[in-house]
């Protein structure tokens, strides 16, 4: 699995948003994107996942470029999960799940034994499968954000890209999420790419930081590398404390108070 | 009565998920027998009472020639008519309320309906009444001169709100503004009509089966044959796409030719509808609904959408039929039963919000 942006420029309403970005993502990683806002971090993975088309450059998966892959072909190794998605009124976590099968039916493949059981390994795997005739609608905010992590994975492919998989989730909710994200990638070895707000669990989470600044990448590599008081203050214009998680042994960002920041 | 309708529509959830899956099903065959049982019954009601059995035994190719002639020349194409235009406005409908993502959206919305009228109405006015026209050309120009109003006028709505996709908003937008506009120009023509012509063009506009025959029926039947099961096959796809574009492109769906084939096939669908019945109203705004609700379902099912669409639609018909002794038009009927279901249908949805 290679999946990667070559020398991509992306604009929107005639804003560029992404400029000249090459990025390759690394095979059987978890790799987090994080940046400002406004800074094209969402774009970059939505130009990835092939939702938008970049105005020169090419986003190349498995050596081919994937404007020129049929899209149900890419939906066979690329599983993306948009921000904030709503499901039907009234639709069950089942239904969701099952519409991951997708791009393996056709109009004269209809949904057999095998799509049945990805759905309820699926479903098994995020930890749902004694809410699965529930109303997604009526599961708390992670159980549903699980859900639908349920539907990407029934499309079994070996790449996930999450934009903002925590966006709305209280702190439980947010590691209930990114735990799972986790254990997918601890179990199955798949590639995950996610765009994440907090420093501190792209840290925690991800093996790989991907620091996106003016629609180009700034800093890339292990969280220790990229978050740096330097990188910081040159990114988000703050100044910060980088402690070492107890946990983890990784960094933590703590950004400085007013008076420290000398603004007063 | 909301949280009565909540709590019987969701007892466990185990059992409502098995109900889930049975009652689409259920409720497609329910509606089809019905549609059919009604149309046995119409084709028994007229001047000449014949019983149920004699009307089967026509169908089955068998009973007297004047039975044949009563039943197959004079009856059938009406009933026929009523039938497939009820079951073609309202798969239009289900097509149009789930790709534009909106429970108010109909086959109106696109235009076609008002183009057909347009059409249609200048077809009777001017060949009625500044030409003497044959009445056989009149009636076969009336049914194009729609078609042709109403695929123009849906894809003058279409072309200018596709914006990278069909942008369900400015869809709604353009098509109410542009219905307005080429309504304003129907009744300029009815106002300038001489009398007669304003009264079959007035039959016409409130949708009208009466005195359909073969050369109406067989057209409509043509096109539905087609149509119906291209919009039945739209089933999955349209699954898909419910879930948002973002999520039906990351799962293969090619969201601009889905959203474009269901458009497609329902503007085709309400222009051969109408052009044979008329501008039979509201069937595809609220059967799509109705069917939503009985299903169980989370947007309208197709396949009892249309078979709702025939039960209305022939139910209405053979209603007025034994109710009245002079023609009622049918869109009476629906309208009739659809006007008070928007406006419960608009007050419970600002209510939920």
């Amino acid at each position: 699995m290679s999946l990667a942006a070559r020398n991509v420029t992306l604009s929107y309403d005639g804003r560029p948003v992404l400029r000249e970005l090459d990025l390759s993502i690394m095979d059987s990683q978890v790799t987090a994107v994080i940046g400002p806002n406004g800074c094209g971090k969402s774009t970059l993975l939505r130009a990835l996942g092939r939702l938008l088309r970049p105005d020169s450059g090419r986003v190349v998966l498995d050596g081919h470029d994937i404007d020129r892959l049929p899209t149900r072909q890419v939906a066979r190794r690329l599983g993306l999960l948009p921000q904030a998605p709503v499901a039907p009124a009234g639709m069950t976590v089942r239904d969701l799940v099952g519409r991951g099968r997708n791009p393996h039916l056709s109009f004269l493949r209809g949904f057999t034994a095998t799509d049945t059981a990805a759905v309820a390994d699926a479903l098994a795997r995020v930890g749902l499968a004694d809410l699965a005739d529930r109303p997604v609608d009526e599961l708390s905010g992670g159980q549903r954000q699980r859900a639908w992590i349920a539907m990407v994975l029934a499309q079994q492919t070996d790449l996930l890209l999450l934009d903002e998989p925590t966006t709305y989730l209280d702190l439980t909710h947010q590691l209930e999420v990114l735990d799972l994200v986790a254990a997918l990638h601890a179990d199955a070895g798949r590639t995950v790419l996610m765009v994440l707000h907090d420093l501190n669990l792209a840290a925690r989470y991800a093996g790989h930081l991907v620091l996106v600044r003016d629609g180009q990448v700034h800093a890339a590599g292990p969280p220790a590398q990229v978050l740096t008081t330097d990188t910081i203050a040159q990114v988000f214009g703050l100044r910060a404390t980088i402690l070492t998680d107890p946990h983890t042994g990784g960094p933590l960002v703590v950004p400085d108070t007013r008076q420290h920041r000398g603004e007063s | 009565m909301t949280a009565h309708a909540t709590r019987t529509d969701r007892p466990s959830a185990r059992t409502a998920g098995r109900r889930r899956r049975v009652r689409p099903a259920a409720v497609l065959a329910v509606v089809l027998l019905g549609a059919l049982a009604v149309g046995v019954v119409a084709l028994t009601v007229g001047d000449f009472p014949l019983s149920v059995p004699r009307v089967l035994a026509v169908l089955v190719g068998r009973g007297d020639g004047a039975t044949r002639l009563i039943v197959l020349e004079l009856r059938a194409p009406r009933v026929l008519v009523g039938l497939l235009a009820g079951a073609g406005l309202a798969l239009a409908g289900a097509l149009t309320q789930t790709v534009v993502r909106n429970p108010l959206a109909s086959p109106d919305v696109l235009g076609v309906t008002s183009g057909a009228s347009l059409g249609a109405v200048a077809a009777i006015v001017g060949g009625g009444g500044t030409y003497e026209v044959s009445d056989a050309l009149l009636r076969a120009g009336v049914p194009l001169c729609a078609a042709v109003g109403g695929l123009a006028a849906a894809t003058l709505v279409v072309g200018l709100s596709w914006r990278r996709g069909l942008a369900p908003t400015r869809l709604v937008l353009v098509g109410v503004g542009l219905a307005s506009a080429v309504t304003a120009l129907t009744s300029w023509l009815l106002v300038v009509a001489k009398v007669n012509d304003a009264t079959t063009a007035s039959v016409w506009l409130a949708g009208s089966v009466s005195s359909r025959g073969w050369a109406q029926a067989v057209p409509l039947a043509i096109a539905l044959a087609v149509l119906v099961p291209a919009g039945l096959a739209l089933a999955r796809p349209l699954s898909v796409l419910e879930l948002g574009d973002e999520v039906a492109a990351g799962l293969g769906l090619r969201v601009r030719a889905t959203a474009f084939a269901a458009a497609a096939v329902a503007v085709c669908l309400t222009a051969a509808a109408v052009s044979a019945a008329g501008a039979i109203g509201f069937v595809g705004l609220v059967v799509p609904q109705i069917m939503l609700r009985l299903a169980g379902t989370t947007r309208p099912p197709l396949a009892a959408s249309a078979a709702g669409g025939a039960l209305l639609v022939g139910g209405a018909d053979l209603a007025e039929r034994l109710l009245f002794s002079w023609e009622v038009p049918v869109g009476l009927a629906t309208a009739a039963l659809g006007a008070p279901y928007l406006i419960w249908l608009l007050i419970r949805q600002r209510r939920t919000a």
